[in-house]
């Protein structure tokens, strides 16, 4: 039997809804479980003291937190500039040839790397040969080589995107080439590195196979960068697999969700409001 | 009869295709010049050397003259970043950066160090008001130059190069991406700029170009076949090929 096309068009339709409904639909009950399962475990002794251990995973999740904020921040400090710079450099300067050719290759081939293996060459490099120790240095260290290609190769690709016309109206005015990079390129380009930011900010969160050869998991407040610490997605991993009461690390797994929510949103906010002030309004009178 | 540009005896190479062979032009001052001829006939390409647009095409090289005042502009002592903001450009799609409409016309004062707010906005309502544009959108300065129509974008273009002041303005196919009305806009607008600029344009569109120029030049196959006063090229082609090119039969 030949199914018209009217009867395709509905299927193909029906087909694309159901994909969407079950992403979706999959997502949406792993979050509700966190949270029916988490809800229960935090209240404001979890969150204001610090994780205890043994057994019955006792003790909160506030040096865990501050553990979380010192990644983030210094991943960020570390790979942010150098990711740029460096998708700066391969989509404005790098002439296209072998060499180039490899270090893209090179770039596609990193960002598919195993965490565990960035820990490894982190665990050699920071923790042992450079003396860090475990600590959080060695660990935002090590997350920033994992998070580099991604930083390269978005912010390359959104550089890339930037109508080449944009590049000549600038150049025909009499820009220099890095007036033209500062003032029109990155500006245009803004949305796309803001996407590049937020994707590392999510792999600093999330990452732990790499951060439990890096910086251990020491269960209290670190003084500095140079202490070990846990973040939050290792207070999961320890509670869940070194108590008998793994269902704490739900109260965890809901922190580390609403923090990532929160960090998403801000970044969001503060970017899209960045954007209006700068390339002006695009509807209204 | 001064030339304001003249271009002697100029070749341009892409690689190893010629697209320029032996291009000599004078281009007077505050007259509107046009070069016309069908696609891919190098008169964008030769439009380009006047500014040193072409520099940023790899693997291309030019040989011969291109004279600004009487001077080489690719001679070694010549800065480049000078030199365009003394031949302006306005291209074949409107293209305002993704900023607002004040911004977009205060670039090119902002790269050249004026900073000065009020100094700023004179320079910007100058301009507009020169590009015809200052009436319609005086109001709405914040507003995205991406967020106005096509020809108001082409007219904020002419505008954004009027701010730095140049002293000739190229322009590629600017109305070939607008309506007849917008065209007639920008038509009426190259009239009044040609009494302080002096513009070089190049159109695919021929009665633009009778309309506009008071010379004209017609290219093909990179050579410049034929050049003179417009109404001569029009109604008394010299060249066999240049007539069968404005009576339409190729191009």
């Amino acid at each position: 039997m030949r199914l018209s096309s009217k009867h395709t068009q509905i299927m193909a339709w029906a087909a694309c809804w159901l994909s969407a409904s079950i992403a979706v639909g999959a997502l949406l009950i792993i979050i509700i479980y966190v949270f029916i399962k988490g809800a229960g475990i935090i209240d404001w002794g979890f969150l204001s003291t610090d994780p205890i251990g043994g057994i019955h995973a006792e003790g909160g999740i506030r040096s865990s937190i501050v553990g979380t904020l010192w990644i983030i921040a210094l991943t960020l400090a570390v790979a942010g500039p150098i990711g740029i710079g460096a998708g700066i450099y391969l989509a404005e300067y790098a002439k296209d040839n072998w060499l180039t050719r490899i270090i893209r290759w090179v770039i596609e081939t990193l960002a598919g790397v195993p965490s565990i293996v960035y820990g490894l060459f982190g665990f050699a490099l920071f923790v042992i040969a450079l003396s860090l120790g475990f600590s959080i240095l060695a660990g935002a260290l090590t997350l920033s080589c994992l998070v580099l290609p991604t930083i390269i190769r978005t912010v390359e690709e959104a550089i890339r995107a930037v109508p080449p016309g944009h590049r000549e109206g600038s150049l025909a005015l009499g820009a220099t080439r890095w007036q033209t990079i500062r003032h029109v390129v990155l500006p245009a380009a803004m949305p796309g590195i803001v996407t590049a930011i937020i994707l590392a900010m999510g792999r600093a969160v999330e990452e732990t196979a790499c951060l439990y050869v890096t910086m251990g998991g020491a269960a209290r407040m670190p003084s500095s960068p140079l202490d070990p610490a846990r973040t939050l997605s290792l207070d999961v991993f320890y509670r869940a697999m070194e108590s008998i009461e793994p269902e704490k690390a739900f109260g965890t797994a809901l922190v580390l969700i609403l923090i990532i929510f929160i960090i998403n949103a801000l970044t969001r906010w503060f970017s899209g409001r960045w954007i209006e002030k700068t390339q002006g309004r695009l509807c209204g009178g | 009869m001064g030339y304001k540009m003249e271009a002697k005896n100029v070749n341009f190479y892409y690689d190893k295709v010629q697209a320029l062979k032996g291009v000599s032009i004078g281009m007077e001052e505050n007259q509107i010049t046009a070069l016309i001829g069908p696609s891919g006939c190098g008169k964008s390409t030769f439009l380009r050397c006047l500014n040193r647009m072409n520099d940023i095409i790899p693997m291309s090289r030019i040989e011969g003259e291109v004279l600004l005042d009487n001077e080489d502009i690719y001679q070694p002592k010549v800065d480049v970043v000078e030199l365009r903001k003394k031949v302006g450009m306005v291209f074949q799609q409107p293209n305002p950066f993704p900023k607002s409409i004040f911004e977009n016309v205060a670039f090119g004062p902002r790269r050249l160090g004026i900073n000065n707010r009020m100094r700023l906005e004179e320079i910007v309502e100058r301009s507009l008001q020169s590009a015809a544009l200052w009436d319609e959108i005086k109001d709405d300065l914040n507003k995205s130059g991406l967020a106005i129509s096509g020809g108001q974008q082409q007219r904020l273009c002419i505008a954004r190069v009027l701010a730095v002041e140049p002293e000739v303005i190229l322009m590629d196919e600017p109305c070939s991406a607008l309506d007849p009305i917008a065209t007639l806009k920008i038509e009426e607008l190259m009239q009044d700029l040609k009494k302080n600029y002096s513009i070089v344009i190049v159109t695919h569109n021929m009665q633009q170009a009778a309309r506009v120029s008071y010379w004209t030049g017609f290219f093909l196959m990179g050579e410049l076949i034929e050049f003179g006063r417009t109404n001569n090229i029009f109604s008394f082609p010299k060249d066999k090929r240049t007539e069968d090119y404005i009576t339409g039969r190729f191009g």
